[in-house]
């Protein structure tokens, strides 16, 4: 796949098509792959790569990049694919100024799991073959582990392997995954009781030291100031008056990318301290399928997110008291 | 800092009673830019309005907080005060003690310090109100009648005389509702269709009233003077430009097997019909679920005999879009179903009948052509059981709270009909109460009994059993002798509650008009303000409201009529100045606004802006159009960055609001 990508970057770069191309950059280690736009061809010869460490989604570049001079060639995957197309329903991207190419995806590895799994320490190099990854230690030592088994969180409840838009593909094209397993997590904190509940968030959120990655890395939070920057909103720069308010920073986030969120799972990858945090946006996805019918932000261009749409099916707000929101008070 | 006044409201005792508004008017003295705080006890009344403007002038206030009834009640009252001393009218802010405190607290104490946070909360809004200037918005002079019965029609009829166009839409293929069924109407007894077809036939005739019949509103948007509603034409298969309404083609249709819902299913019809001689407009309509031709495609015999060619089997619904300053929603009601009431037999027994199908088994017109015969075997009924109250005042969850009002009286009128007409009938009306007021309604009643022998008894009916001879056995309680009785009826017929029709709700919403419990429309006021929907623009006429007889069906008619005359009248209407912007340096031009305005008031464009380096950026932003914003706020909630605001009632006023609450 790599090689392919190449050649395709290589190839409108060449003939003019694009200008630039945003994909992925080789790292000191072969794990530490980092998106990059390359602006030549000598840049990418030297520095594109593609691996089962591409996790990222580089969809979020393109608010700034596809404002810039010239057009831009960009590899999705198809969770990235999502985002993009969400992006561009919010007028955030310019179309025009994008050429999307869909690759395929088996999902992306997750570093500190293979290290667990394997355990390996001085990793040189891995290799990929039929779902198996092959890892090579400098000191020689070899571990194989399958792919399967150490997944990134995204991947193993990976909801879709289609792309939602592109301008070209590599590789098949994939389907909707059916039996996606995404919204057992959430399940399970619903089956808590409202104190066990709150417990679980204070003790997963408490770990939380505010460096702003989850928000820094979502595609669906591109406003021109984020409200937490705002210093006219009343939150920004706020001294926090305790511990729980310092905690609301994420749920008042989770609201805000409620009906936009793809589903992506880019907050829990970055996060430093390893907070579920798509958990949150994984409850409001489940509470927006069961209250307005199955929808998946960014599946397609036209159909409008269920909180900015009304009709006269629509539930009511009492809907609360028959769900238990008595209960929660 | 503001110069803020605070008056607290007595309301004679309806706060004071409640609310100590001495300690009120004291604690609020001392808050932030508070300059002076005192009590009245009418602050709406001449001399309480003087003591505000004299404290606006004696005081230099440049906020005024009033501690009274609800904004709805008066805020346009202080506004004026406030506009009238020198002050702009959005520098008042009201704090509601009385729906919010003296009325739903007992506790003085309690009400007390609610009262007074609720004081605090209005005045840290003032102290971030700006002063705000009102546009203009056009009136389009027309107005939108929603339902084509005696309300609907009374409406036209009356707007188009003041010299305004009107439009009716009427769901049924004619005009003239559920008073096109009655036979007689009390207390006169004149005939329902004497008085009413003429006016079907006047609203066909008026150069200013168009009807729009076997139509329904899909969507309505805008605001009051401004309404843009979009209107559904069914497919009734017939071109109504080309027929003639001669009913040929009624007479010659095969399919004769179609429950007539005019006559409530007491007789048949053809597939292709028109609801009755009199119908306005004229023009058969397709039943699409009996119609041979549309369901297989195999006959067109209609369309062989229409000498007009009248007949298009390949009609589809239309939609027509249209202008309005006004709506009049006139949906009216229905009788409830008898399911839940088994006891009664409705669903056993042919000879067990509601009301309504007594009208048609009565009427010249009706099934039998005027002869009252049972629906069962066709004969001629003895003993005649009326019960009253069927799902009226009922308490049990089965059928509705409310008094249905007009059972009482067309009861009485079909017991005495029966007595007139056939002396050998005797006729039981049982009731738990009866509720005759009304002009000459009580002396109506009064006829039936002393003059026409019809036996009233006070109790219920407990059950109602279909026997094997073709008879009913009525088991009921008689109250007064205290006693059962135990009776043989050949007839029952029932008084069925009346409820509000079951479009009424939908188009409650597209309407964005509030309804009660019970799904009848609500008015702003119910005294002073009862023929016009709180929101503005949507007026009120006849049973949607409320259950109501002819008389004071087509009194509410005309007054919705003068409400609508008055509103259509003016050239343009004063808009609020509380309207939405956006700040073009947060706004991300996402449309999350556009998408939820309900009145189409913002557009997006690309604008050049000033980026970092001496570059320029190009952006797309959104923009408010303020003579089109009503101010709802849907956007503000919508926009993720916090760049759309509402002004009058900002993201920061309604914080400081929060904040002085739960200080």
């Amino acid at each position: 796949m790599q090689e392919s990508m190449k050649q395709k970057a290589l190839a409108l770069l060449a003939d003019g098509t694009v200008d630039r191309v945003l994909g992925w950059k080789k790292g000191d280690f072969v794990y530490d792959v980092t998106p990059a736009v390359f602006e030549s061809t000598e840049e990418v010869e030297r520095d594109f790569t593609f691996s089962v460490f591409c996790g990222s989604n580089l969809s979020k570049y393109l608010v700034k990049e596809s404002r810039k001079e010239g057009k831009i060639l960009v590899f999705f995957k198809p969770c990235d694919a999502y985002s993009f197309a969400q992006l561009l329903k919010e007028h955030r991207v310019i179309r025009e100024k994008v050429y999307a190419v869909g690759i395929e995806c088996y999902g992306k590895a997750d570093i500190d799991k293979l290290r667990d799994k394997t355990g390996a320490t001085v990793i040189h190099s891995v290799g990929e073959a039929n779902g198996t990854l092959t890892v090579r230690c400098f000191g020689g030592k070899e571990h194989t582990v399958p792919l399967y088994d150490v997944l990134l969180e995204k991947c193993e409840s990976c909801k879709s392997k289609k792309h939602p838009v592109y301008d070209e593909l590599l590789g098949d094209e994939g389907e909707v995954v059916d039996d996606c397993n995404r919204f057992d997590s959430v399940a399970k904190l619903e089956a808590m009781t409202p104190d066990e509940r709150y417990e679980f968030w204070r003790g997963e959120l408490s770990r939380c030291i505010r460096c702003n990655a989850c928000r820094n890395v979502c595609p669906a939070c591109t406003c021109e100031k984020c409200i937490f920057d705002n210093d006219a909103s009343g939150v920004a720069q706020k001294a926090a008056a305790d511990s729980f308010e310092e905690n609301m920073f994420h749920i008042i986030r989770a609201f805000h990318v409620v009906g936009r969120c793809t589903d992506c799972g880019e907050c829990s990858r970055v996060c430093p301290q390893q907070i579920p945090l798509h958990l949150l946006n994984r409850k409001f996805i489940k509470d927006i399928n069961e209250l307005y019918g199955e929808y998946q932000a960014g599946a397609d261009p036209d159909t409008r997110p269920p909180l900015v749409n009304y009709n006269t099916g629509d539930v009511e707000p009492s809907i609360v008291y028959e769900r238990g929101g008595k209960e929660n008070g | 800092m503001q110069r803020i006044g605070v008056f607290v409201c007595h309301c004679g005792t309806n706060i004071a009673a409640t609310v100590d508004v001495k300690a009120v008017a004291e604690a609020l003295k001392f808050e932030p830019g508070v300059v002076v705080s005192t009590e009245y006890q009418y602050m709406c009344s001449e001399a309480g309005q003087s003591l505000i403007k004299d404290a606006i002038r004696d005081h230099r206030l440049t906020g005024v907080v009033i501690c009274s009834c609800s904004p709805r009640m008066h805020e346009a009252t202080f506004r004026k005060t406030a506009a009238a001393a020198g002050l702009n009218p959005y520098m008042v802010e009201i704090a509601n003690i009385r729906e919010q405190v003296s009325w739903i607290h007992k506790d003085v104490a309690e009400a007390t310090e609610k009262a007074i946070i609720l004081g605090r909360a209005a005045i840290a809004k003032v102290h971030l109100n700006a002063p705000l200037t009102a546009g203009e918005s056009p009136v389009t002079k027309r107005a939108l009648v929603i339902g084509g019965g005696i309300a609907g029609i009374q409406t036209a009829l009356d707007i188009a005389d003041a010299g305004f166009e009107v439009d009716i839409v009427e769901k049924e293929p004619t005009i003239g509702g559920k008073m096109t069924q009655l036979d007689k109407t009390f207390p006169t007894l004149d005939c329902a269709a004497c008085i009413l077809t003429p006016k079907m036939v006047d609203c066909a005739q008026h150069e200013k009233v168009r009807i729009f019949s076997y139509s329904e509103v899909e969507d309505v948007k805008g605001f009051v003077g401004n309404f843009s509603v979009t209107i559904k034409k069914k497919a009734r298969y017939v071109d109504e430009l080309k027929c003639t309404g001669c009913g040929l083609c009624t007479e010659k249709c095969p399919q004769k097997k179609v429950p007539n819902a005019f006559n409530l299913g007491l007789d048949n019809r053809r597939a292709i019909y028109i609801p009755f001689a009199q119908a306005v407009p004229k023009v058969a309509t397709i039943d699409a679920d009996y119609c041979t031709m549309l369901k297989s495609g195999k006959c067109g015999v209609c369309s062989k005999v229409c000498t007009a060619g009248a007949i298009d089997y390949q009609q589809k619904d239309t939609f027509v879009e249209e202008k309005y300053g006004a709506i009049v929603v006139a949906t009216g009601f229905n009788p409830i179903k008898l399911d839940a009431y088994e006891e009664y037999g409705y669903s056993q027994s042919k000879d067990v009948i509601t009301s309504l199908e007594l009208e048609r088994l009565m009427n010249a017109a009706g099934p039998n052509g005027g002869t009252l015969l049972r629906p069962s075997d066709k004969t001629h009924p003895h003993t005649i059981v009326f019960v009253q109250c069927v799902g009226s005042r009922c308490d049990d969850g089965k059928g509705k709270s409310y008094c249905s009002k007009i059972c009482c009286m067309y009861t009485a009128k079909h017991a005495m009909l029966i007595r007139e007409k056939y002396p050998d009938t005797e006729v039981y009306v049982f009731y738990i109460d009866v509720r005759t007021p009304g002009k000459n309604f009580d002396e109506f009643y009064r006829r039936a009994v002393e003059e026409y022998g019809v036996h009233y008894v006070k109790g219920m009916v407990g059950k109602v059993l279909p026997e094997p001879d073709g008879t009913l056995t009525v088991r009921a309680s008689d109250l007064i002798e205290g006693k059962q009785l135990r009776l043989s009826a050949d007839l029952v017929v029932l008084a069925a509650a009346i409820e509000p029709d079951k479009t009424a709700r939908p188009l409650a919403t597209k309407l964005t008009a509030s309804m009660d419990t019970n799904d009848f429309f609500t008015e702003a006021h119910p005294k002073l303000r009862p023929v016009e929907s709180p929101t503005a623009g949507i007026f009120l006429s006849g049973a949607c409201q409320g259950p109501k007889d002819i008389p004071e069906t087509v009194s509410q008619a005309s007054a919705a009529a003068a409400k609508v005359i008055g509103l259509l009248a003016k050239d343009k209407l004063t808009c609020n100045p509380c309207v939405a912007h956006s700040d073009e340096m947060l706004c991300n031009g996402c449309s999350s606004c556009e998408k939820v305005c309900p009145y189409g008031a913002i557009t997006y464009s690309d604008k050049e802006f000033r980026g970092p380096n001496r570059t320029t950026l190009i952006r797309r932003v959104a923009s408010v159009n303020e003579a089109v914003c009503q101010g709802c706020g849907a956007c503000t909630v919508a926009c993720p960055s916090g760049a759309m605001d509402l002004k009058g009632f900002s993201n920061s006023q309604i914080m400081a609001e929060v904040d002085a609450i739960c200080k």
